[in-house]
């Protein structure tokens, strides 16, 4: 596989890794810009943004945008986080010359008026279907809870009455300043040539106006502590969702916290594994690292009957007591680093895997990382390393909401003290 | 595209099939034990899933957690799931890795533990899987349409009941194990960068002396009531509905798989358009083509808010219905570019072309080659469509709703 980069005069930058046998290419758009650059009263402006660039420019319409993606057969799609919005699509590489041509197209999106306001139906239907599944809630909620003020703990989605009040305009005005081309990476990975689609990008693209978009407020944040209760009567299992400080996306540290994150809690093997699913005391008990521009969080959620879930907070606190005490062992340590290993080689097996990881690794480190340098940095992980994150990041105490059918329940090591579903944040 | 499609059958009745994928430096593993939910007691609903935790709870020499290690620190990232017919359970791992786990997994499939004290958490969590899908209407939705449109028993959801599985003791699952798996239609299919004659003589050894048991013989009863509302105060209304098609072994199969492609193969298809794009009615909403041994089904899915439910459930009925009047040329040819693209592509995947390999053996008794299919898809036309819903037209449907109030649904 070979790297390549370019940036174009207006600050566009062009990233590509090609392999010549693969037999896709997969092209992504990676706009840096996400819920944490909005103000409250735009909320989810930036998600319904995303979903405005597929409904048309000065030359297609939303249906002809449509049948142009399907017309190459092509995978595509969009998502949009607390930071980043990034447009992509898989196709065969004889149609990578359509797919830069419709994607840089909608990328200058007419956000006509009628499309807006049909669209914006659309949006608030995505919000009501979260709204059914309380595991998402929760997690909404207890992000909201550790984070804010800061801007990473901003709603993705925004409320049925934020996007409601929403106008035209205003998605417009944030398009013109945060969609500038020096904000913008194009990243391609695959079956291509470097020139010829530096050659493309640079027809389609070197128009688009330069600017600086920025980021406001891009310090570390600790968390906001507190224990939560958010109590829903109908619903069936209850949630729990627990929150630390960790690296940031930039961190030295960052392949300890997912190896950390993998030993503490993946779906197999792992202490919380162990402890709660398989002797049936919860149905799912997992842990995560989440990592972004200049901050970081590891998250312990849990879903288990209302009736199990004190006992299970007091056996997730001694569990991750445990592990601050005396952190993992080296046998865990090997077991977390032949997972991930294994999972970074097969995910690399296809373009649109390395296409989203090269994006990413630019993205937050104006770096390219190859496969191998990946594995070399998990190899690289020692105890040490382990232990000189857990004295930076020491997780305990996790900031804490549970929501679903209980109307208490006490923190860890507090049965006196329950909690009731009075401190909900908003 | 050639690629060399490897079979070997074992004298006790296993199927081993395998593809070499040289580009990759990963293989998949994927074995389907004829030991699916069909076969659960009707007194013990739940029967196979509650063996599928069980028996990777140590197998052999190793108990339950040098078993997860072991197959952990070869990287096998892995899952078992119960399905009507099957039993399956999938790997994928580093292809160095792959003896390794293949002796692994004759243990768990000959050599089981079954460790009676390991039930009742087994049992604690088939319960909270049930319990939850009350937490997710729209795979609850999904489920109750399965269980109402297909004949039973291969309608049924392999969560089985609460009276099912706190039915269930250690002996019973035992004797499930005894029953059911064994090699006598079971399938080993392995993709990735693999040698073959190695493997085949491992699986050999690892398999021969596996004891067969005549198959099962299960006769389906029709399904339930057609249509049925699931009251639940929720933000959205689920609407589930289902139709007949033909299964993947009828000279129709590619004509029926266009024909629910053009209703909802890409974000151009009829059902994205219709319902999402020009009037807003939904986020999700979608067709798919559902094979079964000797049955083929259409699922239909959308998820509304509850004052726009009706809309919703009245436009996707009228997209069915109107796809037997035409089909453009433009569209088939936005069909075709899809298919071939996601045939391609999956060559790129260790895990899917094991599945695919497995699925093709189950339900044609043979692996269709890149190239058959190929030619399907560039043989489709808008009057082979077409006429496939003449003589297959969406009627009878199924429709199972869920949310505060029922629907308005055709007689």
């Amino acid at each position: 596989m070979v790297f390549h980069q370019q940036r174009l005069a207006n600050g566009l930058q062009i990233i590509g890794e090609e392999s010549p046998s693969a037999r896709s290419v997969a092209v992504g758009f990676f706009v840096r810009t996400g819920a944490r650059d909005e103000v409250a009263e735009v909320s989810g402006v930036t998600h319904f943004l995303e979903h405005m660039v597929f409904k048309g420019t000065p030359r297609r319409t939303a249906l002809d945008v449509n049948r142009d993606f399907d017309r190459i057969g092509a995978s595509y799609n969009a998502f949009t986080s607390e930071e980043n919005t990034v447009f992509y699509a898989a196709i065969l590489p004889e149609y990578l010359p359509q797919a830069l041509d419709i994607l840089a197209d909608i990328l200058r999106p007419s956000l006509r008026t009628e499309d807006f306001d049909i669209e914006k139906n659309v949006i608030i239907e995505e919000i009501g279907m979260y709204e059914d599944q309380p595991m998402w809630s929760a997690y909404d909620q207890a992000k909201r809870a550790f984070f804010c003020p800061h801007p990473v703990g901003n709603s993705i989605l925004g409320t049925a009455d934020s996007i409601r009040a929403l106008k035209r305009d205003q998605m417009h005005e944030y398009f013109t300043r945060r969609y500038v081309a020096p904000n913008i990476t194009v990243v391609v990975a695959g079956n291509f040539d470097w020139h010829t689609l530096v050659g493309m990008v640079g027809d389609h693209c070197s128009s688009w106006s330069a600017g600086a978009a920025g980021r406001k407020d891009v310090r570390e944040t600790r968390g906001e502590k507190g224990f939560h209760v958010v109590t829903r009567p109908k619903v069936t299992q209850q949630n729990i969702i627990m929150m630390a400080a960790a690296p940031a996306a930039d961190s030295n540290l960052r392949h300890a916290a997912d190896v950390l994150a993998t030993a503490i809690g993946d779906d197999s093997g792992s202490r919380l594994y162990w402890a709660l699913v398989n002797p049936g005391l919860a149905d799912s008990a997992d842990a995560g690292f989440h990592d972004y521009e200049g901050t970081g969080s590891f998250i312990v959620s849990v879903s288990c009957e209302p009736g199990q879930a004190q006992e299970n907070v007091e056996i997730v606190d001694d569990l991750l007591q445990a592990v601050v005490q005396k952190s993992i062992t080296a046998e865990e340590l090997r077991q977390a680093k032949n997972k991930i290993a294994s999972r970074i080689v097969r995910g690399s097996e296809r373009p649109m895997g390395r296409m989203q990881a090269i994006g990413m690794a630019w993205t937050y480190l104006g770096k390219y990382r190859s496969v191998d340098d990946e594995l070399a940095a998990f190899d690289a992980v020692t105890l040490e390393t382990v232990g000189e994150l857990l004295a930076r990041y020491p997780i305990l105490p996790m900031t804490t909401l549970t929501l679903g059918p209980l109307e208490t329940l006490a923190p860890p090591g507090q049965n006196g003290d329950s909690v009731s579903a009075a401190s909900v944040p908003k | 595209m050639a690629t060399e499609i490897l079979h070997h059958a074992l004298p006790n009745g296993m199927m081993l099939l395998a593809e070499r994928m040289e580009h990759v430096r990963s293989a998949a593993l994927n074995f389907l034990v004829p030991a699916g939910c069909i076969y659960d007691p009707d007194e013990h609903l739940g029967t196979a899933t509650v063996l599928a935790d069980m028996i990777t709870r140590g197998a052999g020499d190793r108990d339950s957690r040098r078993l997860t290690l072991d197959l952990d620190n070869i990287g096998l990232d892995r899952d078992e799931s119960v399905g009507p017919y099957h039993t399956r359970f999938w790997g994928a791992t580093l292809a160095s890795h792959l003896p390794e786990a293949l002796k692994i997994y004759a243990d768990i499939l000959r050599r089981p533990r079954l460790p009676p004290e390991e039930i009742e958490p087994v049992k604690a969590l088939a319960f909270q899987d049930l319990q939850s899908l009350e937490d997710e209407p729209r795979q609850k939705v999904l489920i109750e349409l399965r269980q109402r449109h297909f004949p039973m028993p291969l309608g049924r959801d392999r969560r089985g009941t609460v009276e099912g599985i706190e039915s269930l003791t250690p002996e019973l699952v035992r004797e499930q194990y005894q029953r059911y798996f064994q090699p006598e239609g079971t399938i080993l299919s392995v993709a990735g960068n693999i040698e073959w004659a190695p493997l085949r003589d491992l699986v050999e050894e690892l398999f021969a002396g596996w004891e067969p048991r005549p198959p099962k013989d299960i006769q389906p009863r029709p399904g339930a009531s057609r249509h049925i509302h699931i009251e639940k105060e929720t933000t959205q209304t689920q609407i589930g509905i289902a139709y007949q098609s033909v299964p993947i072994a009828d000279r129709d199969y590619y004509a029926a798989q266009a024909a629910v492609n053009v209703l909802s193969g890409g974000m151009s298809a009829r059902l994205f358009t219709e319902v999402r794009e020009k009037r807003g009615l939904c986020y999700a909403v979608y067709a798919s083509y559902l094979t079964l041994k000797g049955l083929g089904s259409v699922l239909c899915y959308a998820g509304t808010t509850n004052e726009r439910a009706q809309e919703t459930l009245d436009v996707t009925l009228g997209e069915l219905k109107r796809l037997q009047n035409g089909i453009e040329g433009e569209e088939v040819d936005r069909v075709r570019a899809g298919l071939k693209s996601a045939l391609i592509m999956q060559e790129e995947s260790t895990s899917a072309r094991a599945g695919s390999l497995a699925s093709d053996w189950y339900y044609l008794g043979r692996v269709r080659s890149f190239d058959e299919i190929q030619r399907a898809i560039d043989g489709l036309t808008p009057e082979a469509i077409v006429s496939h819903l003449k003589r297959f037209p969406p009627r009878d449907f199924t429709i199972v709703t869920l949310g505060p109030a029922p629907l308005r649904v055709p007689v």
